[in-house]
């Protein structure tokens, strides 16, 4: 299951890149798997005053747990407070916050777009290059699918807009910390060498 | 053993060892209210949900153990939100339990149906819809844990129908398993080093004291630092008694409308000592121009309070009576940092000054003249016992009660503070008479709030609960009044409430109190002493006290605590 909010223009870091602040921070959310705990989330943001700019949900391989990865903007409140209010929830066991200088980003998104006999190659040629799918074919739509970096994605559905959108769904990104690198005697080494 | 949901949950109730609750039964909680009949546990029949809410917090506030109210569904669980709220805002642990239509009708829109999780779920630590009647022990056991440890508050238990009349094998938890919930008590010992040497740097320090010092039983632990360290304390309005106010340090209360002292010695400070206090609106005034030279050390078991308002310049995380004695600890380990700590002398003279030179002030004309609030409150703070409990509604009547009062022991002041909730004080002071029996318990109240919840006392009378209230009747309600005086040129907008309507000498007799009234000052005296001695049922006195009586000192909204107004002379300066 997973459950998104994407907001009406579809786009993540639009205005942070120009201005080179970054306004959105990624928490990735270990809850308790149950009834009721999303509603506890959605609701302290929404009483406190925070704003989410996107939500993914789902079970993680231990079905006792879920993760939820929540992209926030911490233009509505300090990041800290926002996190010391989410661990005051019975439900919530673990955040991370993810930084995206360490963690892998990810985020599906899903779109039907004009394409008839003119236009049909064009589109199919903008999928192939964004190593998209056809999911369904009409007679003068298509319905792709991509993956990837939200930045990729925001490329993706600003190239299809050109040839008209009639409707476009995301997931909202989900995201994990990055692996690590070094090995530990690596690390040990350069240590003692630091 | 084979039980019932129903007999589970009192069984739990029992195990956590709970002697009384408050409640009113109905339609989903039916099946609950029949093994009450065979259980020890006193249930006290209220006369509206609302009642044993603030029953069971005034309960908790005076005996420090967990409050217990039982509703049915719909309509009660939603008359039981006004006490969830003010026990969420001032930390008060209570354990609400509602009935609920059956499962399989939930959703529905069935008879007396309400969402009872969804409606409390910002009002309260945790909640718990249960649906497994095999889950009873278990939630109950987590509910009074979260309650009642890391920062109280109130939790629910809403309790469907078919749970309750459905079988379960009995069992009790001998530990909670709540991964997501660890509340941290011990405070950093690098932060409280920080806090120590911050403290002996200090020219001007005040102790900040919040209700947290109260949650925390921590108030011998705070009269210990306070005798090492020489530094002012000022209680706010939830921790009033927790640093004696008779004690030559003891400032009073800060805020809105707190006494010039307490008030200047914090914006004068050069370090404030915040222990299990919130930097609340009403006690900092416009939050950038509060105390702004002053650091800040902050002491509190929620994480989420340090740094909301004010960033703290030493943040501890932790029981404010563990990290006080935490300090004490380290300030007798390391004797020549305490010698050589900076003097304070001169602060204290100076605020000791202020004390002299501003003292509370109000004017009773001749005895047979119209009749002061606070002389009301002076006299019957000099004719009851010391450890009197004194219970208050909110509005002036609960400020001047808060000023007056000399509140010499920890939990002998109960009140509304974060939410503000008129009618507070009758059924919190039942509550508090109930978990307190051999002390005297005063309520003061408002004749504005006294009509929102009055009806208690038919519970009182009937449950033979003796309380006493000493009524403020000024036939307004006075603090709504005092702001249109003040800030609305004196056009009086909807806030006349009559002296005589209702009749408060008859309505109380009705509900089965002794009561007087008192109209001048001669009569206030004698009347007090004829009330300490009732005490069969419940005692109401209305005292007719002045309409115009304003609440002084003020600080008015959205200006900073530069600005007091001592008093109405101040008014006209403006």
């Amino acid at each position: 299951m997973s459950i998104s909010y994407i907001p009406g223009n579809g786009s993540y870091i639009d205005a942070s890149e120009s201005a080179g602040v970054i306004h959105h921070h990624v928490l990735s959310v270990l809850v308790e798997n149950r009834a009721g705990v999303l509603a506890r989330i959605a609701q302290l943001f929404s009483r406190r005053g925070y704003n989410i700019f996107s939500l993914a949900v789902a079970p993680t391989d231990d079905s006792r747990f879920s993760r939820i990865t929540i992209v926030v903007d911490v233009d509505s409140a300090p990041l800290e407070q926002i996190t010391k209010q989410l661990h005051k929830l019975i439900n919530v066991i673990k955040i991370s916050e993810l930084d995206p200088a360490d963690s892998v980003e990810c985020e599906l998104l899903v779109a039907t777009v004009n394409a008839d006999i003119s236009s049909r190659g064009h589109v199919m040629e903008l999928v192939a290059l964004f190593d998209g799918k056809i999911i369904d074919v009409g007679i003068d739509k298509l319905t792709v699918l991509a993956t990837g970096e939200p930045s990729k994605l925001d490329d993706f559905s600003e190239l299809l807009s050109s040839f008209g959108i009639v409707e476009l769904q995301r997931t909202g990104r989900v995201a994990l910390a990055k692996l690590e690198r070094q090995s530990n005697k690596l690390k040990n080494t350069t240590g003692r060498a630091g | 053993m084979k039980l019932t949901g129903a007999q589970a949950l009192i069984k739990s109730l029992e195990m956590q060892g709970v002697d009384v609750m408050f409640g009113l039964p109905g339609g989903a909680i039916l099946p609950v209210y029949d093994p009450i009949i065979d259980s020890p546990i006193r249930h006290i029949l209220v006369r509206h949900e609302q009642g044993a809410g603030h029953m069971a917090e005034g309960y908790a506030h005076a005996t420090g153990r967990p409050g217990v109210a039982m509703v049915t569904s719909g309509p009660a669980a939603t008359n039981i939100v006004t006490p969830l709220a003010d026990a969420y805002m001032d930390s008060v642990p209570i354990v609400v339990i509602t009935g609920q239509v059956a499962t399989g009708l939930i959703g529905s829109d069935a008879f007396q149906e309400a969402d009872t999780t969804g409606i409390t779920m910002s009002v309260t630590k945790h909640n718990w819809l249960v649906t497994d009647a095999n889950d009873i022990p278990n939630v109950v056991a987590e509910a009074f844990h979260v309650a009642t440890t890391g920062r109280p508050g109130p939790v629910l238990i809403d309790f469907p129908k078919d749970v309750a009349n459905a079988e379960m094998d009995w069992y009790w938890p001998t530990s909670v398993d709540m991964p997501g919930y660890k509340p941290n008590t011990r405070g950093h010992s690098k932060m409280i080093a920080a806090a120590v040497k911050m403290m002996f740097e200090s020219a001007k320090p005040v102790f900040y004291v919040g209700g947290g010092v109260l949650n925390a039983r921590g108030s011998e632990a705070l009269a210990e630092l306070v005798e090492i360290t020489g530094i002012p304390v000022v209680t706010t309005l939830m921790a009033r008694g927790a640093f004696p106010d008779d004690h030559p340090l003891c400032l009073g209360m800060p805020g809105m409308h707190g006494n010039y002292t307490a008030v200047t010695a914090m914006q004068k400070s050069d370090l404030l000592i915040a222990l299990g206090s919130r930097f609340d609106d009403r006690v900092t005034g416009k939050l950038d121009g509060f105390a702004p030279g002053a650091k800040v050390i902050h002491v509190d078991i929620d994480p989420a309070e340090l740094g909301k308002l004010r960033r703290p310049d030493v943040p501890i995380v932790g029981d404010c009576r563990s990290v006080i004695e935490d300090i004490i600890r380290a300030i007798k380990a390391d004797p020549d940092a305490y010698q050589q700590r900076t003097d304070i002398s001169d602060w204290v003279k100076t605020v000791k000054q202020w004390q002299e030179k501003y003292p509370l002030k109000y004017e009773q004309p001749a005895l047979s003249g119209v009749l002061k609030p606070q002389y009301v409150i002076e006299k019957l703070r000099d004719a009851v016992p010391s450890d009197t409990i004194v219970v208050s509604g909110v509005g002036q009547h609960q400020m001047w009660a808060s000023q007056y009062w000399k509140f010499n022991y920890p939990y002998t002041w109960i009140n509304s503070g974060g939410l503000g909730t008129m009618g507070f004080a009758v059924p919190a002071a039942i509550g508090a008479k109930v978990g307190m029996p051999d002390r005297t318990v005063w309520a003061i109240d408002g004749d504005g709030c006294f009509q929102m919840t009055a009806q208690e006392l038919v519970t009182a009378s009937m449950e033979r609960i003796p309380i006493k209230v000493a009524l403020l009747n000024n036939s307004y309600l006075g603090m709504v009044r005092q702001w249109q005086e003040m800030f609305y040129g004196e056009r009086y907008s909807e806030v006349y409430l009559s002296p005589d309507l209702p009749d408060y000498v008859k309505w109380a007799e009705a509900m089965g109190c002794a009561s007087f009234r008192v109209e001048n000052a001669e009569e206030v005296g004698p009347t007090i002493e004829k009330a300490n001695e009732i005490n069969d049922r419940p005692v109401v006195i209305e005292f007719r006290t002045d309409s115009s009586e304003k609440v002084f000192p003020m600080v008015p909204a959205g200006v900073t605590n530069d600005n007091i107004i001592l008093g109405p002379e101040g008014l006209n300066g403006k």
